[in-house]
């Protein structure tokens, strides 16, 4: 089984408030040396993409959109296991929508040849606008199933686990086939062996422009986008904590006191 | 091309809650833009119930094919109503179904795309129109407006109160023949499982008992359980409790799980990350129980508790066990 996982490099999300800043000029955060991370849902793929790899004699393809610092991402991609590893990168990418970066993906795919599996986060971990992978479905003309968390192989056909809202679904598909992934307890990404880091840092991974890929350049970028960010701005948030003192059995009364009060119980 | 169009469903007789919240909006584009406002309908459903909302026409493909939710089905149905009422913009649920279908509906009608959208903005005279959403895991907001119509739209569930009734009115119903094929759908639903903890819904409960990794395992949610159970509502968790597999993945709160908008939410051993506390915005009482001072749950709570969960929680059942039996 041939699978592509899609993923994306962001500014490290679980970085404090208090570090986060923004860039009035492009309207997102500002980078201030912050460590670059794969995306965290992009990670949960690619460790299910390796699963399914080992069970199945697959191949493994991390492909990426974006800047040449991606390249450090796609080297984690390595160490963790996949077999190959490509980048999009092209000064006319700059400012894509979501529809730009899936076109690029999509001819990055078919260059790659026909995968019998895309794999995408279920929502980029800047952003998560949760609609590249979609719309990377269409593009590629393949059926998508969203917010999984668990693939199995049965008979030639994926069962892939999809959460919903009351529970979850089992959604059975035939290849070629897109998921977005979630994360779960079965799909925790490893962490790649220190031999395997440094294996990846010597592999050459290859960065195509737009003609590499056979798209032009004026169906992506920013005078193309359908949308426009107006402003990126801090949310304003005002609340006071009120801490409860004394011995736990104080505290949990003077709790329940506070929460009658408010007529909240 | 012109108006706003919503996706509705119509659930047990009435606009489900879902529904109500996107023709709520819709109403608020409708009077800011001077368009008309439709629903579609797919399968059955009176659309009567919708006129009472202010919805103008009702576009139906009733189909054998469309009882059960199936993505392929539903985009084809959907596509062609597009391309019969031809709306600027398409108000869809933010929830699973939405999520699964917004964007490629977006792609197959080549329209704009905004999603998880909080808050909308549009004057009398329809020269602004902007979509407020956030972003980063919530540590920023983001203006969004759009550059081409068709737009399709997403909101926030739980975020915008539901429509208020506009009166007995009448309307247009439209049937729409969409000729579907049992082939044309490339996925094909194997089981439904149902999860569900204390038998309150978590996205309606008046009360939420959250967990996070602070529990230390999934023993710590028997107590939260028991606590949820007193206050009769349900319980919820952080991320790193579920993927911990702890409890399941749809017990999930913040911005990859659910909205939540309670009027109590007690956050148990979670450290308030943004990405959590976007799930919580429309709480009205938040408490957080943390063994650390620190926490950034505090900076969003009303009132904190610092100290050890399992001092807490049993003394905290046990009052209000008496509460609730005298
Ligand atoms: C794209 C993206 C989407 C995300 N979506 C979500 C989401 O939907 N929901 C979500 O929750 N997270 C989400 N996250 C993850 C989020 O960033 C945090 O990692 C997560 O919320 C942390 O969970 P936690 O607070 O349980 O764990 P931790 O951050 O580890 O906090 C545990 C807390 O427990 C406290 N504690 C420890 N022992 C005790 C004790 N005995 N008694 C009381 N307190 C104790 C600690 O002081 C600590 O504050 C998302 C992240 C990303 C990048
Ligand atoms: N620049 C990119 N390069 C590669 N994959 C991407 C890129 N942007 C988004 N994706 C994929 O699309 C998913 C969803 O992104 P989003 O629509 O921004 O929430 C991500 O988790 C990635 O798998």
């Amino acid at each position: 089984m041939r699978i592509v996982v899609s993923v994306k490099q962001i500014i490290d999300p679980e970085l404090p408030s208090s570090q986060f800043k923004i860039d009035p000029g492009t309207k997102r955060q500002q980078p201030d040396g912050h460590p670059l991370v794969i995306s965290p849902y992009d990670e949960n793929a690619l460790e299910l993409a390796l699963q399914l790899k080992a069970q199945t004699s697959g191949h493994v393809t991390v492909l990426s959109a974006g800047q040449s610092s991606a390249v450090s991402a796609l080297r984690k991609g390595l160490a963790m296991g996949a077999d190959e590893a490509a980048l999009i990168s092209d000064p006319a990418l700059e400012g894509s929508d979501a529809f730009g970066i899936a076109a690029a993906l999509a001819h990055g795919i078919q260059k790659l040849g026909s995968p019998d599996l895309v794999l995408c986060g279920c929502e980029s971990g800047d952003w998560a606008d949760r609609i590249v992978g979609p719309i990377l479905a269409e593009a590629l003309g393949i059926p998508c199933i969203t917010y999984v968390a668990r693939v199995e192989k049965q008979n030639g056909r994926l069962q892939a686990q999809r959460v919903v809202e009351e529970g979850y679904e089992i959604w059975e598909v035939t290849s070629p086939a897109l998921l977005t992934i979630l994360s779960h307890e079965l799909n925790v990404p490893r962490y790649p062996k220190v031999k395997d880091i440094m294996a990846a840092s010597r592999r050459p991974i290859p960065t195509w422009s737009l003609s590499d890929i056979g798209l032009e350049a004026g169906r992506i970028g920013k005078a193309v986008t359908r949308v426009e960010i107006e402003s990126l701005s801090l949310p304003t948030r005002e609340s006071h904590c009120e801490f409860l003192e004394g011995e736990p059995d104080e505290q949990v009364a003077t709790l329940i006191a506070k929460l009658r009060e408010k007529k909240v119980i | 091309m012109a108006g706003i169009f919503v996706l509705a469903k119509i659930q047990n007789g009435a606009p489900s809650r879902s529904t109500l919240e996107l023709v709520g909006s819709a109403q608020k584009l409708a009077t800011g833009l001077q368009e008309p406002l439709s629903a579609g309908l797919l399968g059955q459903g009176d659309a009567a119930l919708l006129y009472a909302y202010g919805v103008e026409t009702v576009y139906r493909v009733d189909h054998s094919l469309l009882k059960e939710y199936q993505a392929d089905l539903y985009l084809l149905a959907l596509d062609r109503i597009a391309r019969t009422a031809e709306p600027r913009i398409i108000l869809l649920p933010g929830d699973s179904l939405g999520r699964d279908l917004a964007a490629r509906v977006a792609f197959r009608l080549e329209a704009g795309i905004i999603t998880e959208v909080v808050d909308i903005d549009v004057d009398g005279g329809g020269k602004n129109l902007r979509f407020t959403r956030q972003a980063y895991g919530g540590k920023a907001v983001s203006a969004i407006v759009p550059k081409v119509f068709p737009l399709v739209v997403t909101l926030k569930p739980r975020t915008f109160d539901p429509a208020a009734r506009a009166g007995d009115r009448s309307g247009t119903e439209i049937p729409i023949e969409v000729p579907l094929d049992a082939a044309q759908a490339r996925t094909r639903l194997v089981k439904r499982v149902q999860e569900e903890t204390t038998g309150v819904k978590l996205e309606d409960a008046p009360v939420v008992v959250s967990g996070g990794r602070g529990l230390g395992g999934p023993e710590g949610f028997n107590l939260l359980v028991e606590l949820a159970r007193v206050l009769k509502g349900a319980v919820g968790a952080s991320r790193a409790a579920t993927d911990a597999g702890w409890v399941p993945s749809s017990m999930q709160v913040g911005q990859t799980g659910k909205t939540v908008s309670p009027d109590l939410y007690i956050a148990i051993g979670i450290s308030g990350a943004t990405q959590h506390v976007a799930g919580i915005s429309g709480a009205k009482t938040i408490v957080a129980i943390n063994a650390d001072p620190e926490a950034s749950i505090f900076k969003v709570a009303h009132l904190g508790i610092v100290g050890d969960y399992k001092a807490i929680i049993p003394p905290l059942i046990a009052k209000c066990r008496e509460l609730v039996g005298g």
